[in-house]
């Protein structure tokens, strides 16, 4: 390629890349900067002075409907609930690959297909039926509850991307396992899975942000002591006053958003490295 | 040590589906047998069942003296060396190899000094810190022998061990496999479709076909005496030139053929069970056809198609006016002078030429 058009090549790169950072930089900015400042100043303008304020606030004292203690407790529902919900639906997915791929039985193909079929049904339709079923469960409103919702809900995934990975993991190598004398489970543990680093890792990133994020059964399935970060930044945004706090609002929606992008930024190669495994011959 | 007995062994998939239609051998303590046949010929399978590692449908596997139909895989005493090698890929090789000991629950040091000797066999002691992605085809081949070695099996089971490896390797661990046994001692199983393999390190060759044994027999006696058609046609490179003919005399130790144009051979086998008028192929390996005097009369008129100089032998390929096949010949490397379009008279000798009936079996050879 000539040198002009790699030229023009950088800059259509450099647009795209700053256009996408933009909110980022706005978001914050915003967050940083006073609410006299954000009335008088430019959206796009530096703070003039840094001030924490607005995350303070966001994170310890915002009102989200009558309580009036921030976000710091929304928060730590959804470490509650990611972690167990995460770590469940990835070891169930990692279970169901390793048996829809290497130890087949009769039906096995139709169990898959039908396991992918969860991935075509949007989840809205879901809310009523799964109301009913918590409820049968005695779940209903409770922590648990919303841990089950996101494992099933998740296992479809999981169970994808783990079976797909494992297709690609030669069969002789499991015979020669069992010639060697491991069962079913040392198999798996002793030879399967630490094979599968570079997937789990993709899982493990890939349902974390999924769950995290979700809003819609946070808000359905769970009530007060248990509502996840994105109810209560919904309910914080909402939360009206006299004037609308633009710097709590952006801090808390980064409060929300920084462990997504912290699981980014630490995990990221292994999730592009992941994505793209198999797809040589290594 | 021990022998492996097969009697009468099926497999079937399905209902429809038999890929192993009765099976019966008897293979001795300390042999090394291969299996040899085209792919889909169901040796791989057997291998597998031999192995524990696919169901037998019917029949019985004696392993020793026991009955071993119901054994687990790994405690049937055997070890299996695979195609692709099947290393554990995160595993060093010293790992890789006491992971069946490991499993078993040996003590450390005795796995450490049974890794160690095997690995001195083999000449891998350098290697056994590495993982296997960082050595080439033929020590990972040696690596996947060695695993197989440390677990001091009564018998070795091999499946197409060589088929990945490049031509010069292949045959270096052809000679190493060879020597390995006659250290070793133990009965070894061996599946490839390559017949020089089979040719070469069997003590007795297998030729499946279809799901059922073809012939049982030491290299040679299969080479020189195949009892029928298939096996006459899969030993042997280049293959044995297969003519059809028809019977026109059977006398006492010998047949006479005639093929199309009148030609007529002879062939020193009691052909007494055939008649004459019966549909027969005549078979004859290209290194049997002898080149004869141009003016010889009894010699049969023929037209070189191609040559291929192989350096120590040429291979002629010719045509006989009439007959439809092309005639393999192999000849010294020093023949160079033959070219393409070349008249020639060719003469098959009659204790050389083999005769096979129309099932395809072979008349019993008189010399």
């Amino acid at each position: 390629m000539s040198k002009p058009w790699r030229g023009v090549l950088y800059a259509v790169l450099l647009i795209a890349a700053l256009y996408y950072l933009l909110p980022l930089y706005v978001m914050l900015s915003t967050s940083l900067k006073t609410m006299d400042e954000i009335r008088a100043g430019n959206l796009l303008s530096l703070p003039g002075a840094i001030s924490f304020d607005a995350w303070h606030k966001a994170w310890g004292t915002a009102c989200t409907g009558i309580e009036c203690s921030g976000l710091s407790g929304y928060f730590w529902n959804s470490v509650r609930m990611v972690i167990p919900a995460v770590l469940i639906s990835t070891a169930l997915g990692a279970l169901n690959g390793y048996v829809l791929s290497k130890w087949r039985f009769r039906g096995s193909e139709l169990a898959f297909a039908m396991l992918l079929f969860g991935l075509y049904i949007p989840f809205q339709v879901l809310l009523l039926p799964m109301a009913q079923t918590l409820g049968w469960f005695g779940l209903a409103r409770s922590m648990a509850g919303l841990v089950f919702v996101h494992v099933v809900c998740g296992i479809a995934g999981t169970t994808l991307f783990f079976r797909n990975f494992y297709v690609g993991i030669p069969d002789e190598l499991i015979k020669a396992a069992r010639l060697d004398g491991a069962g079913f489970w040392r198999i798996f543990l002793r030879i399967v899975l630490p094979m599968s680093l570079p997937i789990l890792m993709v899982t493990l990133i890939w349902q974390f942000t999924q769950i995290w994020n979700d809003f819609l059964f946070g808000l359905v399935f769970s009530s007060g002591e248990s509502q996840p970060i994105t109810v209560g930044l919904n309910n914080l945004a909402n939360t009206s006053t006299s004037v609308k706090e633009y710097n709590v609002n952006m801090a808390a929606a980064l409060i929300a958003a920084l462990p997504t992008i912290a699981v980014y930024v630490l995990a990221g190669k292994y999730f592009v490295r992941g994505l793209a495994a198999g797809a040589v011959k290594g | 040590m021990a022998s492996v007995t097969l009697k009468n062994i099926k497999k079937n998939y399905t209902k429809d589906v038999t890929v192993i239609k009765g099976v019966n051998l008897d293979i001795q303590d300390g042999e090394f047998v291969v299996f040899v046949g085209p792919s889909g010929c169901g040796k791989s399978t057997m291998l597998r069942m031999i192995a524990g590692l696919e169901d037998i449908t019917d029949g019985e596997l004696y392993i020793g003296d026991t009955l071993a139909n119901d054994v687990h895989a790994s405690k049937r005493g055997i070890a299996m060396v695979f195609q692709s090698y099947a290393l554990y890929p995160h595993m060093t090789v010293a790992q890789n190899m006491g992971f069946a000991l490991k499993l078993a629950g040996t003590p450390k040091a005795e796995i450490d000094e049974r890794v160690n000797k095997a690995a001195d066999i083999l000449q891998i002691t350098h290697l056994l810190e590495r993982k296997p992605k960082a050595l080439s085809g033929g020590q990972r081949q040696r690596v996947a022998i060695g695993r197989a070695i440390v677990r001091e099996p009564k018998v070795f089971l091999f499946d197409e061990p060589l088929s990945n490896l490049d031509a010069s390797l292949r045959l270096n661990m052809r000679v190493e496999l060879s020597k390995l046994h006659q250290d070793l001692k133990t009965t070894m199983i061996y599946v490839t479709h390559d017949q020089v393999e089979a040719m070469t390190l069997a003590d007795r060759i297998v030729v499946f076909n279809a799901g059922i044994i073809q012939q049982v027999g030491t290299p040679l006696e299969m080479y020189e005496n195949p009892s029928n058609l298939f096996v006459a046609g899969f030993l042997g490179s280049p293959k044995m030139n297969l003519l059809e003919a028809q019977l026109v005399g059977v006398e006492q130790g010998a047949a006479v053929m005639r093929l199309p144009k009148g030609i007529t051979v002879r062939s020193a086998v009691d052909a007494s069970r055939g008649k004459v008028g019966d549909k027969v192929t005549l078979g004859i390996r290209p290194e049997h056809i002898q080149l004869a005097d141009p003016q010889d009369a009894n010699g049969i008129p023929a037209r070189v198609d191609l040559i291929e100089h192989l350096g120590d032998i040429v291979l002629a390929y010719i045509e006989i006016p009439g007959i439809n096949e092309i005639i393999c010949i192999k000849l010294p490397g020093h023949m160079t002078g033959l070219k393409y379009g070349d008249s020639v008279r060719i003469a098959f000798p009659e204790k050389n030429v083999l005769l096979f009936d129309a099932e395809g079996l072979a008349f019993k050879r008189t010399i």
